[in-house]
């Protein structure tokens, strides 16, 4: 079965959903929507690595991410201006990415394929990775749901109940900069952002809880992916985009919905 | 033995010390209440109380059994996050349907758990806020300037509301306020700070102080006549008989 591309694809692509949903919603929550930019685009940087010292494009990915996202998380706190911060690195991550992949000597590498992504190329080995983070995030945020979420409220009320703040930002911090990595293959570095804010915003208008609005993410994130590839393969559109769009949808019309309830 | 001792305090900001020598205890079942004007510390000596901060100089110790309760001066919860009165009381532990129910009648606020946070009014929001807080069963509950944006009678109904979960719970409460009209009378103690503890006492001794009418004047004498007058009458303190 795992022989048809168009099949790894479309596991792929739910995979990715799945890593995306529930971390998207803190990313929504904690307005990290430019942090998550900032890694993404860092991970470029990580391609040109990985390509340079022929490692696999997950390893360079994860490690740029990671060191980006350890940057940002240390000057955080720190009375810095965020967004001014998270724009340079974003930026320059990427600028820096962009030239150090035109260095890299003999191969004309492709770079739409990082920069949106190129699901149909999924090899199985992608794909286990894929899975098998999108169960290491989940794994990580259903075990400190509590935890994040106080903290996400207030750390003050973290503070007061034995709840490290801090400790929960990096968990999320680690988390994005792996989901970052993993989500690379299906939907490039230009939009894995939209894939993790869309569904969480989507599922916003409709959810009365937190633990509703995760689940709903995720549901819309996995219905946005096999929309996204059912346009893509009908219409031979890019399959990342074709994702994304889906996911805007879905968010247009609960937006529109909770208007006209309300 | 006290549930929280802090000793020799010293806290500083990048402007400079913000708190500097201060020394306070709080015993099992004592109200008492922190005041003084804005930038005065009161916020970073709460947020030492809670952990939020560690001092720059001194020690916090705190009992092995201290449970605290934290009503914060605010919470703003971030549109994008849809939380129910009834989910809330479940951070960070997940509670109980009844014990849910019990905190939020004895906090004065039953029957809301169905609501969205964000539709409460300021005063329901406040006692949402504080029945949470104990939940925990807290042997120590701290407000943080918990009536900001409650008119005159709000909060002294909110305070009313404090001391009738403290003979409750039997718990020390330890509030910070700049409302001294309507607070201090039911405090068994009160601290004046300004950067340092200016003076300490009862309320009618600090309200003689001074230190006190230094910072505050004598302004607000009025009216705190008139809320005494208030709550003796509510819960027979009798210390103007």
């Amino acid at each position: 079965m795992l022989d048809d591309f168009i099949i790894r694809a479309v596991l792929a692509a739910v995979g990715t959903a799945l890593a995306t949903g529930l971390l998207g919603c803190f990313v929504v929550w904690r307005r990290m929507a430019y942090f998550g930019d900032a890694t993404a685009h860092a991970a470029i940087l990580g391609v040109a690595l990985s390509l340079a010292f022929s490692v696999s494009i997950f390893a360079g990915v994860l490690a740029v991410s990671l060191a980006v996202a350890l940057l940002v998380f240390a000057l955080s706190g720190r009375g810095v201006a965020m967004d001014t911060l998270l724009g340079v690195v974003s930026h320059g991550a990427l600028a820096l990415g962009l030239v150090a992949v035109s260095l890299v000597p003999g191969t004309r590498l492709d770079l739409d394929a990082y920069l949106f992504g190129d699901v149909l190329l999924v090899s199985v080995e992608n794909l286990a990775v894929i899975w098998g983070g999108a169960v290491i995030v989940t794994a990580v945020l259903v075990r400190n749901w509590a935890a994040l979420l106080t903290a996400t409220l207030s750390p003050d009320l973290a503070f007061a109940a034995d709840i490290n703040p801090r400790r929960e930002q990096l968990i999320l911090t680690l988390l994005l900069a792996m989901v970052v990595a993993l989500s690379i293959k299906v939907v490039g570095a230009l939009l894995i952002t939209a894939l993790l804010i869309v569904p969480a915003a989507a599922a916003r208008g409709i959810a009365r809880t937190p633990e509703g609005m995760a689940a709903l993410a995720t549901l819309i994130g996995v219905l946005s992916a096999l929309g996204g590839m059912a346009l893509s393969l009908r219409f031979e559109t890019p399959a990342g985009p074709s994702i994304v769009c889906v996911a805007v949808a879905f968010f247009a019309i609960s937006t529109v919905g909770a208007r006209i309830r309300a | 033995m006290s549930l929280l001792e802090l000793k020799g305090i010293e806290a500083r900001h990048s402007a400079g010390a913000v708190l500097h020598n201060v020394s306070l205890s709080i015993e099992p079942g004592e109200i008492v209440t922190i005041v003084g004007p804005n930038g005065s510390g009161k916020s970073t000596l709460l947020r030492i109380m809670i952990g939020a901060l560690q001092p720059t100089k001194g020690s916090v110790t705190r009992a092995p059994d201290l449970r605290i309760g934290y009503v914060p001066q605010t919470l703003h919860i971030d549109p994008t996050l849809p939380m129910t009165v009834r989910r809330f009381l479940d951070l960070p532990n997940r509670v109980g349907a009844i014990d849910a129910a019990a905190a939020l009648e004895k906090a004065g606020v039953a029957g809301l758990g169905q609501q969205q946070m964000a539709t409460l009014s300021g005063g329901q929001f406040q006692r949402v806020l504080l029945a949470r807080a104990i939940l925990s069963r807290p042997n120590l509950l701290l407000l943080d300037e918990a009536t900001q944006g409650l008119d005159q009678p709000g909060s002294a109904s909110f305070y009313r509301q404090i001391d009738a979960v403290r003979h409750e719970l039997g718990c020390a409460v330890v509030m910070v306020s700049h409302e001294l009209h309507v607070v201090m009378s039911a405090s068994d103690r009160v601290i004046c700070l300004n950067g340092h503890i200016c003076c300490e006492g009862t309320p009618d001794v600090v309200t003689a102080a001074p230190a006190y009418r230094e910072l505050f004047g004598t302004g607000t004498k009025g009216a705190l006549a008139l809320y005494r007058h208030d709550h003796d009458h509510d819960h027979d303190h009798g210390d103007h008989a």
